[in-house]
């Protein structure tokens, strides 16, 4: 663990209601959470938990029907979509389950097309996806379309195009779910590299329990609720987590 | 390349057979416009051909004149009356009328005379690729246009046949001189014209006036209208407008050429909005990806439109070679199909904005889209 005691994102009392004709549907009820920069967390809970909602709140996607976001320093309240768009391009990266890689595009231009979007140049685009596919290991398949690249390989990509241009926060969407187990350690042990950059928090969504010794800090959550907070022991090995807080 | 130009091309060519139908929509737009916008431009010119061909700043015409190709006799008195009037610098009469044309070999048909002053220099008629506009002088005298041949019964230059009971001899042929109406021209001096048409010696058709350097339009049409009150004076711009008013708008003709148009415009903007529109929802997962990237509705936006203005690009230059090969393969045909810059900048400008107009559709569906999609896949 190598954070630096500095918050990339906070959200207070988050809660998120849908309305619809059969009644409300409430997946958060009241959630608060803190991504350090530096360390690596990890979400987990059953299906239906409201780990998505979550995510999407947490990465700007949705708005909190109640509560507060703050990324990077930044308070979401009163952001219009157009507004959320921006403060997701300058200080979120995503990596999807599905890796949602352009299928049209080879992974440079992934990676390029992420680097575009937060404004770099077209003289420096290239060299900095390079240099991001580069630190996940992937330069040397450049220019492969994603259709040629193994599971393993497009998250790998993926991850890349979330670290291009350095956004403070990388949010992980099961990250492992479609992978095997050689592939999906490499992937988690990637994002625990990425983790360690005192500039950015790291969460990874999952509910694969071999993600568990990555991790630096573990949150659980259960019917829209914060059911439990941990970190990561110390001066065990990885994988033993000391329980902070429960519900 | 850009990223936008790049994604744009990159989706546009991932799916050809979308493409190709996309490109046959437009091409087929484009040609059908530049047809029928090419027909009308050749009209155009067909109608004011004898008018623009003229030289003359005033044209004095009878009363209720509707086009150079409905022409009525004149009282006789213009000549004098305009050479009189201060301001007129030279005088042209000319004699038209409809007149029956009798082949020599039996049968006749109806032709448009147009007698005009050759001896002092008349611009008409002109084009004049075999004997000389000079041999109208003789009597009898008559020029016609080569496409007129057969229907005129005529095999070669000093072939014969009658107007109005009188025999006549080809003595000039002309090329690509063709009425708007598919009435033949038929030239020959103003003499012989009043003659076949039995007119006297002083009345014409049409009386054009030029003005002398310095001299003001309006004051010697003023003037003019004012000493022959049972004449139209009309500046060149006037009755050509008249003309073409007439022709293509009175008979239809013109709003049926722009009604085809429209109808080339409008299945085009259906072909391309309906495959550019069927392409986006193809890339929708890929757009929701970009939104949730952070990309700005700007940024999709221009995706699309690049995808539409990259669509209209190819199918504009498609379009255009066939087109002209359209054009080109009808140059002998009695249809006149013209190109002009102007038109293929129109064209362009058309197509672009079809494709963009096509466009909106695919944009609303992007617009619409919840980028929370990405997690649910």
């Amino acid at each position: 663990m190598t954070h630096s005691g500095i918050t990339m994102l906070e959200a207070r009392d988050i809660t998120k209601v849908y309305r619809s004709g059969a009644g409300d549907v409430m997946p958060l009820k009241g959630v608060n959470v803190d991504l350090m920069a530096g360390e690596l967390t990890l979400l987990m809970g059953p299906s239906g938990s409201g780990k998505t909602t979550l995510l999407s709140i947490l990465g700007c996607i949705l708005s909190p029907t109640s509560g507060s976001l703050r990324v990077a320093g930044i308070p979401t309240k009163g952001l219009n979509a157009e507004g959320m768009a921006d403060l997701r391009r300058k200080h979120v990266g995503f990596v999807f389950q599905a890796y949602n890689l352009v299928p049209t595009l080879t992974a440079l231009e992934n990676v390029m097309l992420a680097l575009d979007l937060r404004g770099a140049s077209l003289s420096d685009a290239p060299y900095l996806a390079w240099e991001a596919l580069d630190a996940v290991g992937l330069s040397h398949r450049a220019h492969v379309s994603p259709s040629k690249l193994s599971g393993g390989e497009k998250q790998r990509v993926s991850i890349a195009r979330a670290l291009a241009g350095s956004p403070s926060v990388i949010l992980a969407d099961e990250p492992t779910a479609a992978l095997d187990s050689e592939n999906g350690k490499a992937v988690m042990a990637l994002l625990a590299e990425v983790a360690k950059d005192t500039r950015r928090a790291v969460l990874v969504v999952t509910h694969d329990h071999r993600t568990l010794e990555y991790g630096d800090r573990m949150i659980r959550i259960e019917d829209g609720r914060i059911a439990s907070r941990a970190r990561r022991r110390p001066t065990s090995a990885r994988g033993e987590f000391d329980l902070i807080e429960a519900a | 390349m850009p990223m936008i130009p790049k994604l744009a091309y990159r989706n546009l060519f991932h799916d050809r057979l979308s493409l190709i139908v996309t490109l046959v929509g437009i091409v087929f737009s484009v040609v059908l416009v530049a047809v029928q916008f090419g027909i009308y431009l050749g009209s155009e010119n067909r109608i004011a051909a004898m008018l623009d061909q003229a030289k003359g700043d005033l044209w004095v015409v009878a009363l209720g004149t509707k086009s150079f190709d409905d022409p009525s006799l004149l009282s006789g008195r213009e000549r004098h009356a305009v050479l009189s009037t201060p301001g007129v610098a030279s005088v042209e009469e000319l004699a038209v009328g409809f007149v029956n044309w009798r082949k020599s070999k039996g049968g006749s048909t109806a032709a448009l005379l147009v007698g005009s002053e050759i001896t002092r220099g008349s611009a008409l008629p002109w084009n004049v690729t075999q004997g000389s506009a000079s041999a109208l002088i003789a009597p009898s005298a008559v020029a016609i246009d080569s496409t007129y041949f057969g229907e005129l019964g005529i095999g070669k230059l000093g072939d014969r046949a009658e107007i109005n009971n009188m025999e006549v001899v080809v003595k000039a042929v002309t090329t690509g001189i063709r009425s708007f109406t598919t009435l033949p021209y038929v030239f020959t001096t103003l003499s012989t014209a009043r003659t076949l048409l039995a007119a006297s010696p002083d009345q014409s058709s049409y009386t054009l006036v030029n003005v002398a350097p310095g001299a003001s339009i309006e004051t010697v049409r003023a003037a003019l209208a004012n000493r022959l009150p049972d004449a139209e004076i009309l500046t060149h711009a006037e009755f050509r407008k008249r003309s073409l008013d007439y022709w293509l708008f009175e008979t239809g003709a013109g709003a049926a050429l722009i009604a085809g148009a429209a109808l080339g415009i409008i299945v085009g903007i259906v072909i391309v909005a309906q495959t550019l529109y069927a392409s986006t929802k193809d890339h929708l997962n890929e757009f929701a990806t970009l939104r949730a990237l952070g990309a700005s509705a700007g940024y999709i936006n221009k995706v699309i439109l690049m995808q539409a203005v990259l669509s209209a690009l190819i199918g504009y230059l498609l379009g255009m070679v066939l087109s002209l090969v359209v054009i080109w393969a009808s140059q002998d045909s009695t249809l006149l199909i013209v190109m002009t810059p102007g038109l293929a900048g129109m064209l362009f400008g058309l197509t672009v904005g079809m494709c963009v107009l096509a466009a909106m559709c695919a944009i609303f569906k992007v617009i619409r889209i919840d980028p929370a999609v990405v997690f649910s896949r």
